[in-house]
């Protein structure tokens, strides 16, 4: 059955597996291989306990088609902050858009651009790092991903540079995407001492439409750099969306990620972050809003193999309707890891009765020396808060949005990039104006 | 009953108030008039209800109104939603302020001040227009604009807390200001800080109901009014000087003046 999807995907019979350099291709044999031997996981994995992936599994997908369609600028422009000083590479049902793309003038040496593209001409950036940090052992998922991707966004910065505009991934379906699966595939390096800040986006021209996106950011921060990620997944409600984001950190690094998922009939992330050397300073930040019947499903993942680093996380979700949040914090401190500073936050607000949330943190702690906290919370909006607002003048619903939308701006204030921040705020107020109707406490 | 402008009337007429938490009833008939411009302190020891009085007034949920009437500019209140209330001119001040992270002050403030706005048919105002208008408020309690870039009462002192319901009030402007133990907690300078703020705020078209164990306040705040609320009830009213004997003789002189029994819990 596994072969079936490989063929199927044309993953197989396809140009996928022999498209790029010959040291990719016993990669992607491998993990085609892989794929083909285990299959989507069971619901009996306890890693996929709580995520229903049977309709993904049941489901028979067709690739996706390997030329981008034709999309206007205009249609594509509320996803692209306005901002037309930042590079920002387009991918449309997977596949990389040149004319909807814009590479803007970079420090020498910066690379910014499709990775296919780059897989065609380079070859020793993506040789170190292109597959080598997303175990293909790991998820099925990420086996598919690594067997079948066609595309993705590339940033490398060089050591010492510092990429003074953020670059922006938009990974966009139309309704052409309708029964396809899309396997994007992202790659973020930033050598010693450099900084960089990236955006990547999963966005819809068809809110109605059913596909499948998998997709695998690597990222790599070496010693020294700076690295701030947003992940925007706002993908089509119908729509599922497995993906899988893996850092390596080294010494004294600093990386930080903000992800907000608001689309997906089923849509998980695994973030996971690999602290490999000392001093290396990790902070993951998390939204996720829920309405309908979707599911959504965060699972993140810290590892702490150095001692004195510190590890700061924090995700909140605001369910309602019939929704579901999945959110599962792991954090492994190994025994060498001493001194290490570890807190995980994951804060709930239920909107209706009927919305659920499974949160479980998982703390596996070898060493002694640790400072390592966690805390999970599910609950409703605060009745003496919304009395306070209330007896201020703002009318009971209005006093609802305003607490709620104060519960995700707390952690939107945490983006460091001002107009991905407001775009973000923008976000969560029209959703909750549309969730509740009627007059808005206006943001200004 | 829309008919609220045409003639003089007291701004607050309480008839034989009794409410009670769940089971407990703890207002058992309270009585007291407020024109416009009075400053009404009502003092008792713990447990007499005085905080009660204050958020009964402000349409606090927790409290359940059993009997009597409370008339505000001639509208039946017990009727009203809070944010009504808010939007016709009643303050409390609350005791324990509360926090809410993600949202600054300017943004609450402004939410506050136009859904008042939006109320009277007057037009909302935007950003800038009411930065220009918190400048002056700010004035009122001795701060700078930066507070206002801060989430509202997140991390906020004790005194900070207290100073922003203040300027909470002198941004909304109402008829009727109730303060619940706004001196409590407060350090020499806060208390003086917060009760200039409300001398400020003093007009003849807005009256205040201060809530308040101590005497101390006072001093600064000086009433045309105490009551002095027991079990329940106002057990004595009298003019500023009785706020001073009070401070002499202690709440159970009141008691035993007044044949009522020892505040509940006091």
């Amino acid at each position: 059955m596994s072969e079936a999807v490989l063929q199927d995907l044309e993953i197989r019979a396809g140009a996928t597996i022999a498209d790029g350099p010959d040291w990719l291709e016993p990669v992607r044999r491998a993990a085609a291989d892989r794929f083909a031997a285990v299959g989507f996981p069971a619901s009996r994995d306890e890693e996929w306990r709580f995520t229903p992936i049977a309709p993904i599994a049941q489901t028979t997908w067709r690739p996706s088609p390997g030329v981008a369609a034709r999309v206007s600028a205009d249609r594509l422009a509320p996803f692209i902050f306005g901002h037309p000083e930042w590079s920002t590479l387009v991918f449309v049902n997977g596949a990389y858009s040149k004319t909807l793309s814009r590479v803007m003038e970079l420090p020498r040496g910066v690379r910014v651009g499709s990775l296919a593209e780059a897989l065609r001409s380079d070859g020793s950036v993506l040789q170190a790092h292109l597959t080598r940090h997303a175990p293909n052992d790991g998820s099925p998922f990420t086996a598919l991903n690594t067997a079948g991707f066609r595309d993705g966004g590339l940033v490398h910065v060089p050591a010492g540079l510092d990429l003074d505009r953020p670059v922006h991934f938009v990974h966009v379906t139309t309704p052409g995407a309708e029964g396809t699966a899309i396997h994007p595939r992202n790659l973020i390096v930033v050598e010693r001492g450099a900084r960089a800040s990236v955006i990547e986006s999963y966005v819809t021209l068809a809110p109605d439409v059913i596909y499948w996106t998998n997709p695998v950011t690597e990222v790599a921060v070496a010693a020294g750099s700076w690295l701030e990620h947003t992940r925007i997944q706002r993908e089509s409600e119908r729509a599922y969306h497995v993906g899988l984001t893996h850092v390596d950190q080294q010494r004294d690094s600093h990386y930080r990620s903000f992800t907000m998922a608001m689309g997906g009939a089923l849509a998980r992330h695994n973030l996971h972050v690999r602290l490999n050397d000392e001093n290396i300073e990790t902070l993951m930040y998390g939204l996720y809003l829920t309405r309908g019947e979707q599911v959504v499903d965060n699972h993140t993942a810290i590892l702490h193999e150095q001692p004195n680093c510190r590890s700061w996380e924090v995700y909140k979700g605001v369910l309602d309707g019939r929704s579901r949040a999945v959110f599962n914090g792991k954090v492994f401190v190994r025994p060498e890891a001493q001194k290490t500073d570890a807190k995980q936050t994951n804060r709930n607000l239920l909107l209706s009765d009927l919305a659920k949330v499974n949160t479980k943190p998982q703390l596996e702690i070898f060493a002694d020396d640790v400072k390592c906290t966690h805390g999970a919370t599910v609950g409703r909006l605060d009745d003496v808060a919304l009395f306070y607002a209330r007896s201020r003048g703002v009318p009971q619903e209005a006093a609802e949005r305003l607490l709620t939308y104060a519960f995700a701006a707390e952690v939107i204030e945490e983006v460091a990039l001002e107009p991905v921040r407001n775009e973000l705020d923008r976000l969560v107020l029209e959703r909750l104006e549309g969730q509740r109707g009627g007059g808005a406490a206006g943001k200004g | 009953m829309t008919d609220n402008v045409s003639e003089e009337e007291d701004v607050l007429e309480i008839k034989d108030l009794r409410a009670s938490a769940g089971d407990k009833e703890i207002l058992k008939g309270i009585n007291l008039t407020v024109n416009s411009g009075e400053v009404h302190a009502v003092m008792g020891p713990n447990g007499s209800g005085k905080s009660t009085l204050a958020q009964v007034l402000a349409g606090h949920p927790a409290y359940k109104v059993t009997a009597g009437s409370v008339l505000y500019e001639g509208q039946d209140l017990l009727d009203m939603e809070p944010e009504e209330r808010a939007q016709a001119g009643l303050f409390m001040a609350f005791q324990y302020p509360v926090e809410i992270p993600g949202v600054s002050n300017a943004y609450f403030l402004r939410a506050a001040y136009n859904e008042i706005r939006k109320a009277k048919g007057l037009e909302e105002i935007d950003s800038m227009d009411f930065i220009g208008l918190l400048e002056e408020k700010l004035k009122v309690v001795e701060w700078g604009p930066e507070i206002m870039s801060r989430a509202v009462n997140s991390g906020f002192s004790g005194g900070e807390k207290k100073r922003n319901e203040i300027l909470q009030l002198a941004v909304l402007e109402p008829k009727l200001a109730i303060l619940d133990e706004t001196d409590s907690g407060l350090d020499i300078d806060a208390l003086r800080i917060v009760a200039a703020g409300v001398n400020t705020l003093r007009s003849p078209d807005r009256s205040f109901v201060v809530v308040t164990h101590y005497q101390r306040m006072l001093n600064y705040i000086v009433p045309d009014f105490v009551h002095v609320m027991s079990n329940g009830r106002i057990a004595m009213s009298g003019g500023k000087e009785l706020a001073l004997e009070l401070e002499e003789k202690g709440y159970e002189w009141v008691e035993a003046a007044s044949g009522a029994p020892a505040g509940a819990g006091a």
